[in-house]
C-alpha cells in the first residue's frame, strides 16, 4: 500500500527546479491550449527522473522520488492549487513520495507470476540484501517492492527495476543480477533464459517462414 | 492451425525491426491514401462487415461503436481518438508486443480510426511501467511524422492527423476507459458515471472513442484485405477474426501466439504452448480470458472453444484471451485469493460497495486459504461478491466479484475440504 504523503519530512528539499526548460515545454506542447492540467502525470515522471540523475551520482547513491517541492513547482507551471498535483502524486503507485533505492526492485506477485515460483523470487531478494518489502539497503543502492501485474504473463517470474523488466527468472539468477547490478555491471534486460521476447521456448510454432516475416505476406 | 499467411501480426516476436523501412516492407502503410479517399462511411461500413469486437475484453462491435461519433461538430467541439494501452489484466501481455515489435500498425491503424470517426488527434495512453516500449512507440510516431505519414498532410490524404504518447503510472482502473480520460486530463484515475457516453462527452468533454490497442492494430488488416476476409475467421458472424492468445502459467512453453477466434482452449494449449506440464491429466483448472474471467475446471476446458459466445456458455468469458493454466499441484483457492487482493489494492476507493467489500473479500479469502472458516461463510462470501456486484460505477468491483463466484461455482467442495482438515488439525 502506498505510504502518506509527509510534506515536513526532513528529507524534503527546500526548493526545486526543471534544470531541462525545452522538456518542460515539450511536454506542454502535447495538450491543447488551456489543458496544461494534462502535463500533471508528465512532469511528476521528468521530476522523478531529474532527482533519480543527482541520486545516481551521490554518495551514498539514491533513486527517483518526488520531493514536495517538485510538486508545487509543478502546480505552478500548470496553473493549479498545489493539492491537485499532490493527489495526482498519492494515487498513482510509480510515483515514489519518498525517499528509495538508486535501483528500485519491483517484484510481480500476482496470480499468473505466483504460479511460477515468484514466492521464491521475492524470498532470493530479501535473503540477498537482508531487507523486508518497503525497505533500502542501508547503502541507499537497493529498494525492494511487491507490485502487481507488470503485464509480461508469459514470461513469468519476472521482476521491474527502475525502466527494465528481467523475465523468465530462476531465483539464482535473480540473485546474479543483483550482484552484478551492485558492481556497475551491465545486465540484459528482458528473457534470462535467452528466448526471444513473447515467443515459445525453442523457436515456437509459428512465423517459421522468413519470407512472411519480411514481406507480411 | 491459422496459416502464417493469414496472420496480422507477422513480427510479433520482434525477429525483424519495429521501424517504418521494415514495417513498409511488411506491407505497412501501403498506399494508405488510398484507403482514406473510400471515405468515412466506406470504412465504418468495411469495419462493420469484418465483425470485428473490441480486442480489450468487453468486445462491443468496432464499427458500431465508430458510428457513435458525430458526423460534424455542431459546436466546434473537436472530436478525439484514444488508444487504451494501460494493459494491467493479469495474464495479458499482448499490447506490449504489438507497441515494441509491430507499432507501425498501431499508428497506421490510428490514422485510418481517427480519420473514420473525424478526429485530428490522436492519444496513446500507455500504462506506465511499459517505459521502453513507450520509447519505441514515440520514436515510431517520430518516424511517421518525419515521412509525413502524420501531420498537416497525412500519408498524402489532406487530412490533419497527430498522434501523442501519454504515459500513465502505475493504477490498474485507468484501463477503464472513463478512467483513462480522468488520467488523461491530469486527474486521479476515478471512472465517471455514464451517461454521458464519451461519444457525446469524453476526453475534455469533447467527442471520444476509446479503443484497445488489439482492435486499432488491426484495421489497416482489414481495410486492406476486406471486412469479408477478416470475417471468414471464426465459428460464426458474431466470433470473427484473429486473435492474440498470452497463455501463461503451468505449460511447457508460455508463449504469446496469434490464432483463430474459436480455437479449441485445448488445441491451443497442445499446439501452441508445449502443452500442460506434467501432461493434460495433470490440468487443474485455467483462467480463460484474464484475471477478472470465471475459472474453469478441467472438465469444461477439455471442449471450450475460444471465442466471446462459447465462453459465456459455459460460465466465463473471453476477457482479453489471456489463459492463465493451473495444473493439480495449484492451490486454486490461493491463487483466486491473490486475484482478490489484487482488486483490493487496485480499487481507486471511490464508491463504496468496491472500496470496503474487494477489502472484505481479501480478509474472507485469507482465512480460506487457511481453511479457517466455517462451511456457511462459503454462502456469506457468494452473498457479498452479489452485493458489490452491478453496485459500482465501473466494472472492477463486478471484476472482484466474478473469480471468487467461479471459484465457488466449481471448486467448493475443496475449499470445504479445506475448512474440515482446519478444523482437524485445531481440535
Amino acid at each position: 500500500m502506498k505510504k502518506h504523503l509527509d510534506l515536513h519530512a526532513a528529507y524534503q528539499p527546500q526548493s526545486f527546479s526543471f534544470r531541462s526548460a525545452e522538456a518542460v515545454k515539450d511536454i506542454l506542447s502535447r495538450y491543447p491550449e488551456g489543458r496544461a492540467r494534462s502535463a500533471i502525470m508528465p512532469l511528476l515522471d521528468l521530476a522523478q527522473r531529474q532527482v533519480a540523475e543527482d541520486g545516481a551520482k551521490a554518495n551514498p547513491p539514491y533513486g527517483g522520488w518526488i520531493p514536495r517541492a517538485a510538486m508545487d513547482e509543478i502546480a505552478r507551471i500548470v496553473g493549479q492549487p498545489p493539492i491537485k498535483v499532490y493527489e495526482v502524486a498519492t494515487f498513482y503507485s510509480m510515483y515514489n513520495i519518498e525517499p528509495v533505492g538508486q535501483y528500485l526492485v519491483q517484484m510481480c506477485t500476482t496470480t499468473p507470476c505466483m504460479l511460477c515460483g515468484s514466492d521464491n523470487i521475492v524470498k532470493a531478494c530479501q535473503d540477498r540484501l537482508g531487507i523486508g518489502l518497503g525497505e533500502t539497503t542501508g547503502d541507499g543502492k537497493f529498494s525492494l517492492m511487491e507490485v502487481e501485474c507488470l503485464g509480461a504473463c508469459v514470461n513469468a517470474p519476472m521482476v521491474q527495476i527502475n525502466d527494465d523488466f528481467y523475465e523468465d527468472l530462476t531465483p539464482a539468477r535473480m540473485v546474479e543480477i543483483i550482484d552484478l547490478l551492485e558492481q556497475g555491471k551491465e545486465v540484459p534486460v528482458g528473457s534470462q533464459t535467452g528466448r526471444l521476447n513473447s515467443q515459445a521456448e525453442g523457436g515456437g510454432t509459428t512465423l517459421k517462414d522468413a519470407k512472411v516475416r519480411k514481406s507480411g505476406t | 492451425m491459422l496459416a502464417d499467411q493469414d496472420r496480422i501480426f507477422t513480427n510479433i516476436y520482434g525477429q525483424e525491426s519495429y521501424s517504418l523501412d521494415y514495417a513498409k516492407k511488411r506491407g505497412d502503410w501501403d498506399n494508405t491514401k488510398d484507403i482514406l479517399a473510400k471515405g468515412r462511411d466506406w470504412i465504418i461500413e468495411e469495419m462493420k462487415k469484418s465483425g470485428l469486437r473490441g480486442r480489450g475484453g468487453a468486445g462491443f462491435p468496432t464499427g458500431m461503436k465508430w458510428s457513435f461519433m458525430p458526423k460534424e461538430s455542431p459546436d466546434g467541439r473537436p472530436s478525439y481518438l484514444v488508444i487504451n494501452a494501460d494493459e494491467s489484466e493479469p495474464g495479458t501481455c499482448k499490447d506490449r508486443d504489438i507497441i515494441r515489435n509491430e507499432p507501425h500498425k498501431l499508428i497506421e491503424g490510428a490514422l485510418i480510426a481517427g480519420f473514420a470517426m473525424g478526429a485530428h488527434k490522436c492519444y496513446i495512453y500507455i500504462r506506465g511501467e511499459f517505459y521502453n516500449e513507450a520509447m519505441t512507440l514515440v520514436k515510431a510516431v517520430q518516424e511517421a511524422r518525419a515521412a509525413g505519414l502524420l501531420g498537416k498532410n497525412a500519408a498524402g490524404s489532406g487530412w490533419e492527423y497527430d498522434i501523442e504518447v501519454h504515459r500513465g503510472a502505475g493504477a490498474y482502473i485507468c484501463g477503464e476507459e472513463t478512467a483513462l480520460l480522468n488520467s488523461l486530463e491530469g486527474k486521479k484515475g476515478e471512472p465517471r458515471n455514464k451517461p454521458p457516453f464519451p461519444a457525446a462527452a469524453g476526453l475534455y468533454s469533447c467527442p471520444t472513442t476509446i479503443n484497445n490497442v488489439e482492435t486499432i492494430a488491426v484495421v489497416p488488416t482489414i481495410m486492406r484485405r476486406g471486412g469479408a476476409w477478416f470475417a471468414g475467421f471464426g465459428r460464426n458472424e458474431k466470433n470473427t477474426g484473429t486473435k492474440l492468445f498470452c497463455i501463461s502459467g503451468h505449460v511447457n512453453k508460455p508463449c504469446n501466439v496469434e490464432e483463430e477466434m474459436g480455437i479449441p482452449l485445448k488445441d491451443l494449449i497442445e499446439k501452441h504452448a508445449g502443452g500442460v506440464r506434467g501432461g493434460w491429466d495433470n490440468l487443474k483448472a485455467i483462467i480463460p480470458g484474464g484475471s477478472s474471467t470465471p475459472i474453469l475446471p478441467r472438465s469444461l476446458c477439455e471442449t471450450a472453444l475460444m471465442d466471446f459466445d462459447a465462453l459465456r456458455e459455459v460460465g466465463s468469458s473471453l476477457g482479453t484471451a489471456a489463459v492463465i493454466v493451473m495444473d493439480q499441484s495449484t492451490d486454486v483457492i490461493r491463487a483466486i485469493a491473490r486475484l482478490s487482493f489484487f482488486y483490493m489494492h487496485e480499487s481507486c476507493g471511490q464508491c463504496t460497495p468496491c472500496r470496503e467489500g474487494t477489502g472484505w473479500l481479501w480478509r474472507i479469502m485469507q482465512r480460506m486459504v487457511r481453511g479457517n472458516a466455517t462451511v456457511d461463510e462459503i454462502d456469506t462470501l457468494l452473498e457479498l461478491t452479489k452485493e458489490i456486484e452491478g453496485h459500482t460505477i465501473c466494472a472492477h468491483g463486478d471484476a472482484s466479484a466474478w473469480p471468487i463466484q467461479g471459484l465457488i461455482r466449481h471448486f467448493r467442495p475443496e475449499m470445504e475440504q479445506r475448512i474440515m482438515e482446519y478444523r482437524k488439525l485445531a481440535a
